[in-house]
């Protein structure tokens, strides 16, 4: 595929030639992304109707396939309005902040050994700074709304995910302490060798704050406040119509992929088989369930997605002040004591984790 | 080395180029009729009366200045986390004394009551 490229576009000087195949690169993983996107939010209003027993959308296209093209088209030609009191440009660069910062931090995220777009050793802390950016998005559209329900909900939902970032910061330090490499490649590839290896095992405290904190950091249900729409209507984005409203919809939804990817890559092995190395399944007609391939990073994936439409269909909303109470009061104290344990799991070399 | 950050940078610009491309499309596609009523502030059906930009509780401020510490905290965990192997026992309990003087000031700041949201 990629000699193919090379040798088409050979007539190129060297670095034209090496922008293009990158562009094209982009475009391979661009694209089924944002077709995720429009999937999931299909499978969104599906699963949680066949939960609350209703049947969900089924009439655009066979059982309802169409529906995201549908909704896509459908908004692509709304009018987007912008209110009069509004600092346009603001108004404008909130989304395009939104969207581009949850599209780039897919520039690190390996998908196995060889198929990623920057294989760099600094990948986690790029994916972190890039997800700090984002916030700027909601506090932006906020204020440049100039209307008080989106100036509130800016307000609510910046405090909400800066507080949620730091036990998420010390989520990632744990896993750090354990594979010492900040690159996603090899945080995964510290994790082989079989189920027990996963830092499941040893960081579970920390997979169970990271994921919380995942779903609190893209304002999901229970803990969307930001948008809710009982009280402030919907939030930072009330003012925004049609195709500027859909982006920060993509946005959100592309930042759900990222986090389930993040945590599969670093808790659940990523890439990696959980029946490696055992000898039954290697010797039998079965022996591809047993080899690491994307399969299994798509699937590890794909139920943590399960999990945010599932917790959404479950739990009533949060208070705010219950929000800001377990990530301080209690997020906050697990992910520092954790580290303490790590520290001294570290210290006395347990399990296949920590030899160094 | 510097050369594999070379997609990210790209990367960043496609992003931002499809939203902007996605905005853009929206403009060109849509009807475009203002009118008073449409482009007035939204407030659950009455007249905006007052201007926006109004005062707020002073905690969020609170959150952002403590917020600032404990992610700076983080980004001191980060190198020292990965270079963990090269600085052994000294370097681990170097960071325990860091982290328990930080665990203080959080008893501190907790007992304070800058953590409460009644």
């Amino acid at each position: 595929m990629l000699d193919l490229l090379y040798s088409l576009t050979s007539f190129l000087p060297e670095s034209l030639q090496t922008i293009i195949i990158i562009l094209v690169k982009i475009a391979v993983l661009l694209i089924p992304l944002l077709l995720g996107v429009a999937y999931l939010t299909y499978a969104e209003r599906k699963i949680i109707g066949y939960m609350q027993v209703r049947i969900g959308p089924n009439r655009v296209g066979p059982r309802g396939w169409l529906q995201p093209i549908a909704d896509a088209v459908k908004l692509m030609f709304k009018e987007i309005v912008i209110p009069n009191f509004a600092n346009k440009f603001l108004f404008l660069l909130a989304p395009v902040l939104s969207i581009g910062t949850a599209l780039a931090a897919w520039a690190v995220v390996p998908f196995n050994a060889e198929l990623v777009l920057a294989d760099v050793n600094a990948g986690l802390l790029y994916i972190l700074a890039m997800t700090s950016v984002g916030v700027y998005g909601v506090i932006i559209a906020g204020w440049a709304s100039n209307s008080k329900y989106a100036m509130l909900s800016a307000l609510r939902a910046s405090a909400q995910i800066v507080s949620y970032e730091i036990a998420m910061g010390f989520a990632l330090v744990g896993v750090l302490m354990a594979s010492r490499s900040l690159n996603l490649g090899d945080i995964v590839i510290g994790q082989s060798g079989g189920i027990y290896h996963w830092y499941l095992l040893p960081l579970f405290p920390l997979f169970v704050v990271y994921f919380i904190s995942g779903v609190a950091e893209t304002n999901r249900a229970p803990f969307d406040v930001a948008e809710g729409e009982s009280e402030i209507v919907a939030g930072f984005h009330v003012e925004y119509s049609g195709m500027a409203f859909s982006i920060f919809f993509l946005a959100e939804y592309a930042n759900m992929i990222l986090i389930s990817m993040l945590a599969s890559l670093m808790f659940l092995g990523g890439w990696l088989s959980p029946f490696e190395g055992i000898e039954i399944i290697q010797n039998s007609s079965l022996a591809f369930i047993g080899t690491a391939s994307i399969g299994w990073l798509l699937a590890k994936a794909a139920f943590l997605l399960l999990l945010f439409l599932w917790f959404r269909a479950t739990f009533p909303r949060y208070r705010y002040d219950q929000i800001m109470r377990l990530g301080w009061k209690v997020f906050i104290p697990i992910t520092i004591v954790w580290i303490f344990v790590i520290g001294l799991m570290y210290y006395w070399q347990i399990g296949p984790w920590f030899t160094h | 080395m510097l050369e594999s950050y070379l997609p990210i940078l790209i990367f960043i610009f496609v992003g931002i180029s499809v939203g902007i491309v996605m905005l853009g499309m929206g403009f060109v596609l849509s009807p475009h009729r203002p009118d008073k009523e449409k482009n007035s502030t939204y407030e659950c059906g009455f007249e905006p009366f007052e201007n926006s930009r109004i005062n707020f509780d002073v905690r969020y401020y609170l959150v952002a200045i403590l917020f600032i510490i404990f992610d700076l905290e983080i980004t001191f965990l980060f190198p020292w986390a990965v270079v963990l192997d090269d600085i052994g026992v000294f370097g681990l309990l170097a960071m325990a004394l860091f982290l328990i003087i930080l665990v203080v000031g959080f008893i501190y700041e907790w007992k304070k009551g800058a953590l409460e949201w009644e």
